[in-house]
């Protein structure tokens, strides 16, 4: 691998400020080891492809009353079940509506779920591994417990039976989700933390009279950060799955919401025959989560060299 | 020079005896630890069902029922106790295997679950067969010429394996190989001609067809089993390929593959012989692990293929909000889970001397 530090390709002030040897402030040294990782990143073609679909859907996500060609709950009856073509880029479903719009709609939803699940579950992780590898001890065992008494089910039964619990619906779905995903981020921000308690920094930090709290806050959760990214980036692979199969058992989003999993449920009696209607919302699926699985995969080979 | 020699000579004696004490301490407190986590999964899966915002007591009854009715069966539910004696009930119901009635049907849980489970262990064993046989000669074969074609396409496969929506994949399996094409029999486990003509036993069809010899049957169940098996069996490849060709890549960097190929034996002499011994153990646990994933993508695959089985069940009880059959479900997948972990764990530390 070529040196990081002269690998920027053009000259200039900016290109200068990123590869100064001795960084001057705080907010430089984190620019040039962004722009590193950044750098580094090119030569992993799957993970910018990964990447590439990300930014389209994030791009489709939010131009979609722009990009979408019929209303999305618009039923056309004389026009059911129409194969794709011009008119209808995708065909229409049971109820004559346009696919395309409600995928180009749908994406909405499952990045929502997606992001907003990452944000509870990641912070939460982060907050309960760092806090039980830190302070150890009690406070160790005692989450750690709970910790391994949620890995003991599969997420999506978890999730399946926080969802009964709660009512279906979009909004419980993201929070059961969360519950299913958090440990494994509390399990693996602890392993950080372990190895980074008795280092020197750390113990500085205590001589020079700093909390606990403290010390967590600005000494250990930002080592931990990386590979949380690393997670949760591959977990979202997981979470668009999980979501997905709570609408299609009708336990996610309700129909007529133009959520994925929710289309494939209620247009499964016309599939075997019309097979657009099952194809391309499920196409949808599988591409989003091989772009969050690509990505997923470069980021650890960047950040995370020692789990490559 | 002498004093180093005795020491090797009888350190090896020394280090068995501590190493197979150090085995039964490390295992007694897996045991216990697993214990532990049952006692959580317990009262984990409490909370969730007091978490229910409906009333217990309506949902067992209807909502137009008499005061008295109303009362009587608050009291016979135990609702009318403080939490604590709630919870105290419920921890010797649920030790005692007892999870209560099932709305839906109106007959306990746990017996419930005995007549649908049969079903499911058989498609999953199916699929972690298809999965096991495919999937550890593509993970070696992956290792074997690394950064190949081969091994390009084995991730790839298995990164498609992670990605995909099994219910997705199953209705464009029927879409594709049943409507169209023909090739297999359509959703359930087996067709109505036959059903009736079969004699209770064991409840896995397989081996019930195969002891009556009724071979038409035989036939029939097997073209019902392997489009939901081998979809199911998707996502356990891809895990299975992926760890298996990790492994091997390890090994495979070790000195005594050179001092093989060095002496020289064949490369696939050196990797499926010596080294593929040594991983052995490691894949053994994660084909128990994925069997107990494949436990958890049933509840989709079910739902799409009207397989009679665990997760259609569970997803039926899901949608009633038929609470008692949930947390029962829940807590016994919760249950073959931590004893899945718990008897790999134990196998790993007895056959691999390397962890003792």
């Amino acid at each position: 691998m070529s040196d990081p530090l002269t690998a920027a390709p053009q000259a200039g002030a900016l290109a200068t400020w990123l590869a100064a040897p001795v960084p001057a402030s705080r907010a430089q040294a984190q620019a040039q080891q962004f722009w590193r990782a950044a750098w580094r990143l090119r030569y992993n073609i799957s993970a910018l492809f990964g990447l590439g679909i990300i930014l389209l859907l994030l791009l489709v996500a939010f131009f979609a009353p722009l990009i979408a060609t019929h209303d999305i709950y618009a039923q056309d009856l004389a026009s059911r079940l129409q194969r794709p073509s011009f008119s209808h880029y995708f065909g229409t479903d049971e109820l004559g509506r346009d696919i395309f719009s409600r995928v180009i709609f749908g994406s909405r939803i499952t990045l929502y779920i997606a992001l907003l699940t990452a944000a509870i579950a990641a912070p939460l992780g982060l907050v309960v591994g760092t806090a039980a590898g830190y302070l150890g001890g009690w406070i160790d065992i005692v989450l750690m417990r709970i910790v391994d008494v949620f890995l003991a089910f599969p997420s999506l039964i978890l999730a399946l039976a926080f969802v009964a619990a709660l009512g279906p619906g979009i909004e419980n779905s993201v929070i059961a989700i969360s519950l299913a995903s958090w440990p494994p981020i509390a399990r693996l921000a602890r392993a950080e933390t372990l190895t980074i308690r008795t280092s020197d920094y750390v113990a500085a930090a205590r001589l020079q009279g700093a909390s606990s709290w403290q010390i967590i806050w600005s000494d250990i959760v930002p080592m931990c950060i990386p590979s949380v990214i690393v997670r949760i980036t591959l977990n979202m692979a997981a979470i668009i799955l999980t979501a997905a199969g709570l609408g299609f058992l009708g336990l996610g989003a309700q129909p007529p919401s133009p959520e994925w999993g929710a289309m494939l449920s209620t247009g499964r009696e016309f599939m075997l025959t019309n097979w657009w209607i099952a194809a391309v919302p499920g196409c949808s699926i599988l591409v989003a989560s091989l772009a969050f699985n690509l990505f997923g995969d470069g980021l650890r080979d960047i950040l995370d060299p020692r789990h490559g | 020079m002498a004093g180093t020699a005795v020491a090797s000579t009888r350190l090896p004696v020394q280090k068995r005896q501590s190493g197979r004490k150090r085995l039964v301490r490390t295992v007694g407190r897996t045991m216990l630890s697993a214990a532990a986590t049952l006692l959580g999964l317990v009262t984990l899966t409490f909370f969730i069902g007091r978490l229910l915002p409906l009333d217990p007591v309506i949902a067992i009854l209807g909502d137009n029922v008499s005061q008295d009715a109303y009362n009587t069966m608050y009291r016979k539910l135990g609702l009318d106790q403080p939490l604590i004696v709630q919870y105290g009930l419920y921890l010797k119901n649920a030790f005692s295997f007892d999870f209560g009635d099932a709305l839906t049907s109106g007959r306990p849980v746990l017996e419930d679950i005995g007549r649908v489970f049969p079903a499911t262990i058989e498609l999953a064993t199916v699929a972690v067969i298809i999965g096991t046989g495919l999937g550890i000669p593509m993970g070696v074969l992956s290792a074997m010429y690394r950064n190949s074609l081969i091994d390009h396409v084995v991730r790839m496969i298995g990164l498609i394996g992670y990605s995909t929506p099994t219910f997705w994949l199953g209705l464009m399996g029927l879409t594709v190989f049943y409507a169209s094409l023909g090739w297999v029999a359509g959703p359930g486990r087996i067709d109505f001609v036959h059903e009736f003509s079969i004699e209770p036993g064991t409840g896995f069809l397989l081996i019930d067809t195969t002891l009556q010899g009724q071979w038409d049957a035989f036939w029939n169940v097997i073209s019902h089993i392997v489009l939901p098996a081998s979809i199911l069996s998707f996502g356990a490849l891809a895990y299975i390929s992926r760890m298996t060709r990790s492994f091997m890549i390890e090994q495979l960097g070790q000195e005594y593959v050179i001092t093989a190929r060095v002496k020289g034996m064949s490369w696939a002499r050196t990797v499926w012989v010596h080294a593929f011994r040594n991983v052995a153990v490691q894949v053994v646990t994660v084909v128990a692990l994925s069997y107990a994933f494949l436990l958890e993508g049933a509840v989709l695959t079910e739902t799409v293929f009207a397989w009679p089985g665990f997760g259609r069940y569970l997803t039926n009880a899901l949608l009633a909000g038929d609470m008692n059959a949930v947390v029962g479900c829940t807590l016994l997948i919760g249950a073959i889970f931590v004893t899945i972990n718990l008897l790999s764990d134990v196998l790993y530390r007895i056959f691999d001397p390397r962890t003792r």
